[in-house]
């Protein structure tokens, strides 16, 4: 078969499909643009499949007679109508299953889907390059060599077998990742981190089990190396998220987004195609720089996050001096009476929000709120939820203008001068001792100054449980707190009816 | 194309990746996660590739319903990702009116 760049214009197809994509990210830079943005997506990808099936049209090869005199017996190739139509029908397939999850799943439940979307692109990775190894003749990397004795063989370049194992590798590490993460953010799994003996020495000599098996098929093309780093690679990934759990999800589901870029890449490199590479390049620095802006929101460095076990280990320390102190406790009306006659309220949503599934109710409160004349903003902590930017869609589910709702660098000065902080679902990230306890574990990292409001309400469960940092949490005690121990839902929905 | 030209593209690639991405506004990093996930499945012309070539023997075979495979989940992804980024997007709304005051 003839090599997929040996038409200039089939190159130039893959090229505009990349520059779409790199537009369709470009759009995201504000909700305006975003939705021009995503139909750029949407036709660059169509670019690419496009061009793929009519440039990789299937063929076979059949018996056919000469119509010369007499008849000769010959053979012929000609469009082969059944695989079009399973290729069409996988499609069919895919895009119904597809489609009707789009439809149907709950916004709360978007971290899950994502996770499960990641693992797709893993695992095509995965199968992509087997296909790749076992028929490398279609895919244009491999010279057919004749011996004089035996049977002709195909010789995969060098340069293609490092890249395809690549491809594998990383491809399979992202499957295994997103099933586990998949898992953990469904509640299939305990959230909790499971931490192995010595898991660190078992990743590292895993990771350096894969680099010399790739060094082994690089040298010998020998399909039992490549299978070993396939398999490999399966354990790693599993190995590599078991450990990682609860308020560290963001930096998971980013991470394993980067890894299904690298992969894209890597088979870009294999099948020498532009739009991959593009995309695979965007894909993975945009994972990657989610991964940074969430650590960064933490003060955690990458390392010590991919290590795992946060809050497993520390924990026990701050647990044991924890002493029974003072705390007021408050009832809706207490809380429907006090925003009534505030000025500024700011909402601080977390995971606990999306939990109770208190978004909507929320919404109708602010709306009360501002019928009173009650300035409404939303605080946004940057790892607020279970992956970025998790709050803010769920807001924009339950209609709140996106214009109400701020970023952290935006609003933190806004505290001091606002009557109400409401705290819903969120804990360690309004808890000053990040700022003022250096033993504390999660000390330097950036946090909503709610305890400067004049009056903190700050929605629980209970005052028992602590958050996922496992440290107790000072704005409960403050003489301008009141604790409003509820469900969210429950309690929002009583502040709503007391509003009135 | 040889491979440092591959390398070059991407290279540059990963720069424009890195400029795009810090630009997008923090309040549509989900969004952003669900369009990369759309758009990494364009792995699915190697799919294609696999599905549509005429391979002989077991290989051969095995190597054209991976690809079938790998045609259908990288579908899932496409039509899913794009679809739920749409979704999500639609539900960005500004403020309708200003805020009435009693």
């Amino acid at each position: 078969m003839e090599h997929v760049a040996a038409n200039p214009w089939v190159a130039l197809a893959y090229l505009v499909s990349g520059v779409c994509f790199i537009l369709a990210l470009r759009g995201l830079s504000s909700p305006q643009t975003s939705q021009r943005g995503n139909r750029f997506g949407m036709i660059g990808m169509a670019i690419a499949v496009v061009t793929t099936l009519v440039t990789h049209v299937p063929e076979k090869t059949v018996d056919i007679l000469l119509t010369s005199l007499p008849p000769v017996p010959a053979q012929g190739v000609m469009t082969d109508y059944v695989a079009i139509f399973e290729i069409l029908a996988a499609i069919g397939l895919g895009a119904a299953i597809g489609i009707v999850t789009a439809r149907r799943i709950a916004m709360t439940a978007m971290p899950q889907l994502v996770a499960a979307f990641h693992s797709l692109v893993g695992m095509a990775a995965v199968l992509v390059a087997v296909a790749a190894f076992l028929n490398p003749v279609a895919f244009g990397i491999a010279d057919v060599v004749t011996p004089l004795i035996g049977q002709p063989f195909a010789v995969i370049h060098g340069v293609s077998r490092v890249e395809m194992i690549l491809g594998v590798a990383i491809g399979a590490i992202t499957f295994s990742g997103s099933v586990i993460a998949f898992l953990k953010l469904n509640g299939n799994m305990g959230g909790a981190p499971i931490l192995l003996p010595a898991r660190h020495a078992i990743n590292l000599g895993g990771l350096l089990a894969i680099v010399w098996f790739t060094f082994l098929f690089f040298q010998t093309q020998e399909p039992l190396w490549f299978y070993t780093v396939v398999a490999l690679s399966f354990a790693l990934g599993f190995l590599l998220i078991i450990p990682i759990g609860g308020a560290d999800m963001p930096v998971v589901v980013s991470m394993l987004n980067s890894y299904s870029g690298w992969a894209a890449a890597a088979m870009g490199f294999t099948l020498h195609n532009t739009a991959m590479i593009i995309t695979g390049a965007l894909v993975g620095s945009s994972g990657a720089i989610l991964s940074y802006i969430m650590c960064r929101a933490m003060n955690r460095s990458f390392i010590s996050v991919i290590a795992g076990g946060f809050g497993a280990e520390g924990g026990g320390g701050a647990a044991a001096e924890k002493i029974d102190r003072p705390w007021k406790r408050g009832s809706a009306e207490d809380a429907a009476f006090l925003m009534s006659q505030a000025e500024q309220v700011i909402i601080v949503p977390g995971y606990g929000m999306a939990v109770a599934q208190a978004q909507h109710v929320l919404r109708e409160m602010a709306d009360k709120l501002k019928e009173e004349g009650v300035r409404v903003k939303y605080a946004i902590h940057p790892v607020a939820g279970r992956m970025p930017g998790h709050m803010n869609v769920l807001l924009a589910e339950a209609n709140v203008p996106y214009d109400e709702v701020f970023e952290l660098e935006d609003i933190n000065s806004e505290f001091a001068q606002s009557d109400v902080a409401f705290v819903i679902g969120a804990n360690d990230v309004t808890n000053p001792a990040a700022k003022t306890d250096k033993t504390s574990p999660i000390y330097g990292m950036p946090i909503l100054d709610v305890e400067k409001a004049k009056t903190v309400l700050f929605v629980k469960r209970s005052m028992g449980g602590v958050g996922y940092a496992g440290v107790d949490n000072e704005v409960f005690y403050r003489d301008n707190t009141m604790m409003l121990l509820a469900d969210a839902k429950k309690m929002v929905e009583e502040i709503v009816k007391a509003l009135g | 194309m040889d491979f440092v030209a591959i390398l070059s593209i991407f290279v540059l690639a990963c720069f424009v990746g890195y400029y795009v991405v810090w630009s997008v506004t923090p309040a549509l990093h989900t969004p952003l996660m669900a369009v990369t996930n759309a758009i990494s499945s364009v792995i699915i012309v190697g799919a294609l590739i696999a599905a549509a070539a005429s391979g002989a023997g077991a290989a051969g075979a095995s190597s054209k319903w991976l690809g079938l495979l790998g045609v259908v989940l990288a579908s899932v992804n496409i039509f899913g990702g794009f679809a739920v980024t749409q979704r999500m997007l639609a539900m960005y709304r500004k403020k309708e009116r200003p805020a009435v005051h009693k």
